[in-house]
């Protein structure tokens, strides 16, 4: 696993309570000595100075509390202070807003949850309450099923980019297989929901897709037969099916998007191919990094000064 | 990948990611702008295209389309391509099974260090194709369509078999005369001179292979279904 090394924060881009302290003798707060705040201010205040000061700092002091117990500011702001590399374009938000219409989905779900009853004389009428009675039903019922095509589309684009980008190449091969997972689940998602509003469409074209799993070699058979939960499709497939679409599924994708999303956060997102590193080596004397800086016709600060890259993100200047 | 390559590679990228700006509040923007527009599509797609119902789902009924929500069309199509019942399995399952564990394995078979699409002809030209072979597919069962109406000459008694066929959508898989599709199931235009009376209503209510079984059909309709097959000869 490359360990590559964390971006140094400025300190005045940083809320304070997340800082780290500095390390002594080198400003800051000490370590071992009581901060500041808790020393005692030697003026008087007024009791309304006093509410108004406690006020400002209230949110940076709640803060400051829960990252005591958390020990999570430095991974918080080392992911949100990450750099991504140079040449990172539009085409990255792709998976962001796959992620995003996930959420989307969601949240409908949970809505339409709240009104609709997974059983074979109910699932229709309670559907045809949540568009016809509940305030914004069809609304947030359209948004779900829109949001399915929207989210399949942005899945399949977001696995072109990082097909045509080569980014499933090392060291990312791990994120490649659990994306191609995700759309698995995804597509058992889509095929799961279809059935739920149970009226003629979804049903016979869920006998249909149960069939043709059925035809499968070897576990064709179990899978149909699991899948449609009796001999005819009916009120325990549709139990089956909520319970795919509404819990199983829903759990192993966000557990998948949180492993996905670590990784991503730890190896960085690639470079577009196109861009390339144009100087030969990172640990190359100075000398040299002056020479092939110059014969690029590119200045950089660091190598303009000719101090050496310091191996702390701090060697480029944000191109 | 060699040991040397990973090593360039890494070395490279984190030069690169120097150069890079930080993801807040740079990376972060973007993303913002594109959840945006995801949610504005999603609204406008909600309101101008409706969360419609059709007729409730009823095994007795014989007016239905089995059709898939779009994106599950090439895969549908896929078994209109491969028709032979003895293949089928291979579309069904084999087919989009071995695409996937291609998909998965990817990485592990394609190692090199090239990543510039246009310096990777292979790759680049196997998922090309592979869009295209779906584009085709969708479209094509996007513009398949399943007639519910059969247009055809046929003798007054058999009318109420026709019509029994044309209501329950027979020929969003099957061809009979002009109208239909022609698959995922055999042609239904000669049936009789293929297989029996009682073989057909034995096929109704069965439901060979994909085909969903109609044995919920009031025994009437099937009478007159069969008795209209069977005279097709
Ligand atoms: C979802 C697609 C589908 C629908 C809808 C469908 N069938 Fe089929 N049908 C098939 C397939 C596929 C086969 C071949 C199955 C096999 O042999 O594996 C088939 C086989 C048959 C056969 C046997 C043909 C032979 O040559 O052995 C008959 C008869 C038949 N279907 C009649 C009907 C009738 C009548 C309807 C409408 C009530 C209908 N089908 C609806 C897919 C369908
Ligand atoms: C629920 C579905 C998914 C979500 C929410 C998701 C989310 C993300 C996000 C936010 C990134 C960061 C970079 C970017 O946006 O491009 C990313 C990267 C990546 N994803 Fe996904 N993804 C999903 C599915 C997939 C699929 C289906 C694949 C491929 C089969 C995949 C493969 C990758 C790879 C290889 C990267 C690294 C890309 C790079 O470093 O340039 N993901 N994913």
């Amino acid at each position: 696993m490359p360990s590559f090394p964390k971006p140094k924060i400025p300190d005045a881009v940083v809320p304070p309570p997340l800082r780290k302290p500095g390390k002594p003798g080198s400003g800051g707060t000490p370590k071992g000595q009581a901060p500041a705040d808790l020393k005692e201010t030697p003026e008087r205040k007024s009791a309304g100075d006093k509410m108004l000061e406690v006020g400002k700092e209230a949110p940076i002091d709640a803060l400051g509390w829960v990252d005591q117990r958390l020990a999570a500011s430095g991974f918080l702001t080392g992911m949100l202070f990450r750099k991504v590399p140079k040449g990172t374009n539009w085409f990255y938000t792709l998976g962001s807003a796959t992620l995003f219409a996930f959420i989307v989905q969601a949240t409908t779900g949970v809505f339409l949850a709240m009104f609709y009853t997974p059983s074979a004389t109910q699932a229709y009428s309670s559907i045809a309450h949540i568009n016809n009675e509940v305030p914004l039903g069809q609304l947030v019922h359209g948004m779900h099923k829109w949001g399915s095509s929207v989210m399949v589309i942005l899945i399949f684009l977001h696995m072109g980019r990082t097909f045509f980008f080569g980014a499933y190449k090392y060291p990312r091969e791990l994120n490649w297989v659990i994306g191609v997972v995700l759309l698995i689940l995804t597509m058992t998602m889509a095929f799961t929901g279809y059935l739920l509003p149970f009226d003629q469409r979804s049903f016979w074209a869920s006998i249909v897709g149960i069939n043709i799993n059925g035809t499968g070699p070897v576990v064709g058979p179990y899978l149909s037969d699991f899948l449609r939960a009796g001999p005819e499709l009916g009120a325990t497939t549709l139990s089956r099916f909520y319970a795919i679409h509404m819990l199983l599924v829903p759990g192993a994708i966000i557990a998948l998007i949180g492993a996905h999303m670590y990784l991503v956060v730890k190896l960085g997102t690639t470079a577009p191919p196109w861009v390339k590193a144009e100087r030969p080596k990172v640990a190359a004397p100075v000398s040299q990094l002056d020479a092939g800086a110059n014969g690029n016709g590119r200045v950089n600060g660091n190598r303009v000064n000719g101090a050496p890259v310091d191996g702390e993100g701090n060697g480029g200047s944000a191109l | 990948m060699k040991p040397q390559d990973k090593q360039k590679y890494l070395e490279e990228y984190e030069f690169l990611k120097k150069k890079g700006k930080p993801f807040f509040p740079y990376a972060v923007m973007k993303d913002s702008v594109m959840a945006l527009i995801v949610v504005a599509v999603i609204i406008a797609m909600s309101v101008i295209l409706g969360a419609e119902q059709g007729p409730k789902a009823d095994p007795t009924s014989t007016t239905y389309v089995p059709r898939p929500e779009w994106y599950f069309f090439f895969l549908f199509e896929l078994l209109r391509v491969i028709k032979p019942p003895e293949l089928v399995p291979i579309a069904t399952i084999g087919i989009p099974t071995i695409c996937m564990v291609l998909l998965l394995l990817l990485p592990f078979y394609d190692r090199g260090p090239e990543r510039r699409p246009e310096r990777r002809p292979i790759a680049t030209t196997a998922g090309i194709i592979t869009i295209i072979a779906m584009a085709y597919l969708t479209y094509l069962g996007a513009t398949g369509g399943a007639p519910t109406e059969v247009e055809m000459q046929v003798s007054k008694k058999y009318e109420a078999g026709k019509e029994v066929v044309a209501g329950a959508g027979c020929l969003a898989c099957h061809k009979l005369g002009e109208n239909g599709n022609n698959g995922p199931g055999p042609e239904l235009t000669h049936i009789a001179s293929r297989i029996p009376r009682a073989a057909i209503i034995r096929s109704v209510e069965i439901g060979p292979g994909i085909m969903p079984s109609f044995r919920e059909l009031p025994p009437q309709k099937i009478e007159q279904l069969a008795d209209f097959l069977s005279s097709l000869d």
